[in-house]
C-alpha cells in the first residue's frame, strides 16, 4: 500500500515537489545555521583556550580574584616543581606556564631618546625549549607578517599594528617599561624579531609576545609564574571533564584560608565563556524550533491546499471503503516519506555549503574595535551532529504540518461523498 | 431477510435538518430487492434517490426505520463497520468517474484490492479480469487524461467489479457520456449482471438507463409511488 502511495508521490509533483523543496530549503538552512553556529562559538573558545584561558588554568587564588590587573605579585611560586607535580598526576594532559603582563613600549631614535611610546599587553610563554609546543598552539608561525619568531630570551614580537604605530621595524631596539614581581621598577630592553597580525582588535592594538625566560628575567619572576595552562589531549575542549578535574583539583589543593593557595578554574568559568559555552547547547534547538514552526506552518498550508486539491480523491477513498484513520495514516506516511527525502537533499547540501565555508570568512578588520578574544575569521564546523540536526525539523514539521491539515478528514460526512464527487 | 433478498428496508424514514425545522428526504420506504437484480432508482430530482443510495451503501444512516444491507443493519452501524461494509462487499459507480489522475488505468482498478491486502499475483490476475470484463486490456498503462469518457467510465466499472461486490451501487452513472457510450456501459453492466449475478442498483432519470433496468423503483418526494418488472 505505501508503495502505490509512494509511486503517487512521485508522479504527481504538485503533491511533492513543493514540500520537498520546503523541507529541503528549510534543513539546508538548518544544517547551514547549526555548522556555522559550532563553528564560531567553537573557534572562540578554542582562541581563547589556546591564548588565554587553557582548557583549565591553575594560579593562585589571589591572581584569580584579581586577574583583569594581571597581578603578578601574586603569581605562583617554585612553579617548575609544581608543574612537575601536574605533569605526574594528570599525565594525559599538557600543562604550560604562562606570564601576563602589562607595560609601556618604549621605541628610541638613533641618539637613545624617546621616539614613540604606547601601552602594552604582553603574554610570555615557552617559544625555546625544543619540546614546547606553543608556537604552534598559537600558530605563530602562520600570523606572522615580517621577520621569525623569537630565538633568544631578549627578542619579541610585536603586533603588526603596535609596530607600525611606533615605527619600529624587526631587528629595532625596544624597551620595555614595567614593574617586577615584587614592585620595583623594570626597565628592560629587547631586540623586535618579528610582528604578528592577531586578527583580533584585543591583540592586535598592543600585543607583544616574548619568551617566558626574557620576561621572568625582566619582571624577577625566577621559578614563578602567573599562570599554568592545562591542555586536555585532543585539543577540543571537554566541558565536563574540565569541570570534574577541577573539582578534584580544588579538594585536594585550594585552602581559602591561605590566599596563595592554587586554585584551578575551567575555561567555562573564564572571560565571560559560561554564557558562550552554553549558547552552543541552546542554539541547536532553537535553530530547529524556528525553522520546524517555520516550516510546519507552510507545509499546513501546503497540505491544506493539496486536501483541496485531493478532495475528489479522498473522498471516493472513504466511499470505496477506506477508513477515515486509514487515509489519516497514509497521508501522515506520505508526509514522512517527503520529510526524509526533503532532509537528505537539505543535509546533502547544507553540508556541502557547510564544507565550502570551512575556510571561513574573514571578518577581522570589521573587528578592529573589538576588546573581546575573538577570532577574525569565521568559519563553519562539521560535526556528527550535522549529518543528523535536519532531520529533526525536517520530519517533524512535515509530518505536523500534514497531521494539522489532514484533520479535516475525520470532519469529512460521508453521507455527502456521492453529491461531491459529482461535482 | 429471506436469503435471497440483498437489501431489505422496513419504514425507512430520513430526515434532514433544516433551520429550525425538518425536510424529509425518504418517508416510510418498504423495499426487498433480490440478488442478482439490475434495479433503477428512478424519479425527479429532489425525489430521494441518492439519499436511498447513501443510506444502503452505508454512507450515511436511517432517521428512523432501518435498512439491512447483506445482513447487516445500518442503523447505528458506526463508521469502521460501515467501511469494512463497503470495502468488501458493495461497489460505487459514480456521474463523474473520479479516477485518480495520477494512476494508470491498472492502478486504479488495482486500488480496491489494495485495501483487501490480496497478495500480489492474485491482485494482478483480478485487475486483468475487470479489465477484460469492461474490454480495456490494451488501455493497462495509460493514463486518465488519456482516456475517453466512455473508457472511463468503463474503468470505473471495473474499479467498482474488480473485487467481484455482492452489489453494486451506480448514481447516474450515463450522464457524462453520449448515446452510444452509455449503451455501451449499460450492456457492460447488464452482462457483468447476468455473468456474475452482481445486483445493480442505479439512482437515474436518465431514459437511456431506464430502458435496461428489468425493475423500476419510482420514487416522487420520498416516497415510493411504483415498482415495475420489466419484462423483456
Amino acid at each position: 500500500m505505501l508503495r502505490f502511495f509512494i509511486k503517487g508521490l512521485i508522479r504527481d509533483r504538485q503533491r511533492s515537489l513543493l514540500p520537498i523543496i520546503v523541507v529541503t530549503l528549510g534543513v539546508m538552512l538548518t544544517v547551514l545555521g547549526h555548522t556555522w553556529i559550532t563553528g564560531i562559538l567553537g573557534d572562540v573558545i578554542d582562541f581563547n583556550a589556546r591564548f588565554s584561558t587553557g582548557h583549565v588554568k591553575v594560579m593562585t587564588s589571589e591572581y584569580f580574584e584579581n586577574i583583569d590587573q594581571m597581578p603578578n605579585d601574586l603569581a605562583l611560586l617554585e612553579s617548575e616543581a609544581f608543574i612537575a607535580e601536574l605533569q605526574e598526576k594528570y599525565p594525559d594532559m599538557t600543562w604550560v606556564e604562562r606570564i601576563s603582563f602589562g607595560g609601556l613600549i618604549d621605541a628610541p631614535d638613533e641618539e637613545g631618546e624617546t621616539r614613540a611610546q604606547g601601552p602594552a599587553a604582553g603574554m610570555a610563554l615557552d617559544l625555546l625549549s625544543p619540546e614546547s609546543q606553543e608556537a604552534e598552539r598559537l600558530n605563530l608561525q602562520n600570523i606572522l607578517i615580517k621577520g621569525t619568531l623569537p630565538t633568544s630570551p631578549d627578542e619579541v614580537i610585536l603586533s603588526d599594528e603596535f609596530a607600525s604605530r611606533l615605527e619600529v621595524e624587526p631587528d629595532d631596539q625596544v624597551t620595555l617599561i614595567t614593574t617586577t614581581m615584587y614592585g620595583a621598577m623594570s626597565i628592560t630592553n629587547f631586540t623586535v624579531c618579528g610582528t604578528i597580525k592577531f586578527g583580533v582588535g584585543a591583540l592586535d592594538r598592543g600585543g607583544i609576545i616574548a619568551d617566558i625566560s626574557g620576561i621572568r628575567y625582566a619582571l624577577d619572576m625566577e621559578d614563578a609564574t602567573g599562570e599554568i595552562l592545562g591542555y586536555f589531549p585532543g585539543g577540543e575542549y571537554p566541558d565536563e571533564k574540565a569541570i570534574t578535574l577541577t573539582e578534584n583539583f580544588n579538594n585536594k589543593y585550594a585552602d581559602e584560608e591561605d590566599r596563595f593557595s592554587p586554585v584551578m578554574v575551567p575555561l567555562r568559568d573564564q572571560n565571560s565563556l559560561t554564557g558562550m559555552i552554553d549558547i552552543i547547547g541552546y542554539m541547536s534547538g532553537i535553530i530547529i524550533s524556528i525553522f520546524m514552526i517555520a516550516m510546519a506552518i507552510v507545509l499546513w498550508n501546503a497540505g491544506l491546499l493539496g486536501g483541496l486539491r485531493r478532495y475528489g480523491e479522498m473522498g471516493l477513498r472513504l466511499a470505496i471503503g477506506e477508513h477515515k484513520g486509514h487515509i489519516y495514516r497514509s497521508l501522515l506516511s506520505e508526509s514522512v516519506v517527503i520529510g526524509i527525502v526533503g532532509s537528505v537533499i537539505g543535509t546533502l547540501i547544507g553540508l556541502l555549503f557547510a564544507s565550502l565555508m570551512s575556510k571561513g570568512i574573514d571578518f577581522s578588520d570589521m573587528m578592529e574595535g573589538s576588546t573581546m578574544m575573538m577570532p577574525g575569521v569565521y568559519r563553519t564546523q562539521i560535526t556528527l551532529e550535522s549529518y543528523y540536526i535536519g532531520f529533526f525539523p525536517g520530519v517533524l514539521a512535515t509530518v505536523f504540518g500534514t497531521a494539522l491539515a489532514g484533520i479535516g478528514i475525520y470532519k469529512r460526512q460521508t453521507a455527502n461523498l456521492f453529491k461531491e464527487l459529482q461535482a | 431477510m429471506d436469503n435471497n433478498t440483498i437489501i431489505q428496508t422496513d419504514h425507512l424514514v430520513k430526515r434532514f435538518p433544516i433551520g429550525g425545522g425538518h425536510f424529509t428526504a425518504l418517508e416510510d420506504i418498504d423495499l426487498r430487492i433480490g440478488k442478482g437484480e439490475f434495479t433503477g432508482l428512478v424519479g425527479p430530482s429532489g425525489s430521494g434517490k441518492t439519499t436511498m443510495l447513501n443510506i444502503i451503501g452505508s454512507l450515511d444512516d436511517p432517521s428512523e426505520g432501518d435498512a439491512q444491507v447483506l445482513g447487516t443493519s445500518i442503523k447505528n452501524i458506526g463508521a469502521r463497520r460501515a467501511s469494512t461494509l463497503r470495502k468488501k462487499h458493495i461497489g460505487f459507480i459514480f456521474q463523474t468517474y473520479n479516477l485518480m489522475p495520477v494512476y494508470t488505468v491498472f492502478e486504479n482498478v488495482e486500488f480496491p484490492l489494495l485495501l483487501l491486502k490480496m497478495s500480489d499475483s492474485e491482485r494482478k490476475k483480478a485487475v486483468m479480469d475487470a479489465l477484460e470484463w469492461v474490454g480495456l486490456t490494451s488501455k493497462v498503462k495509460s493514463k486518465p487524461k488519456q482516456l475517453s469518457g466512455g473508457e472511463s467510465q468503463r474503468v470505473a466499472i471495473a474499479r467498482a467489479m474488480v473485487k467481484k461486490p455482492e452489489l453494486v451501487l451506480a448514481d447516474e452513472p450515463t450522464a457524462n457520456l453520449d448515446a452510444e457510450n452509455s449503451h455501451n456501459i449499460l450492456r457492460t453492466m447488464e452482462k457483468l449482471n447476468e455473468e456474475l449475478n452482481t445486483t445493480f442498483l442505479f439512482a437515474t432519470h436518465d431514459d437511456k438507463v431506464i430502458r435496461y433496468l428489468k425493475r423500476i423503483i419510482y420514487l416522487e418526494d420520498g416516497k415510493v409511488v411504483g415498482d415495475e418488472q420489466v419484462k423483456k
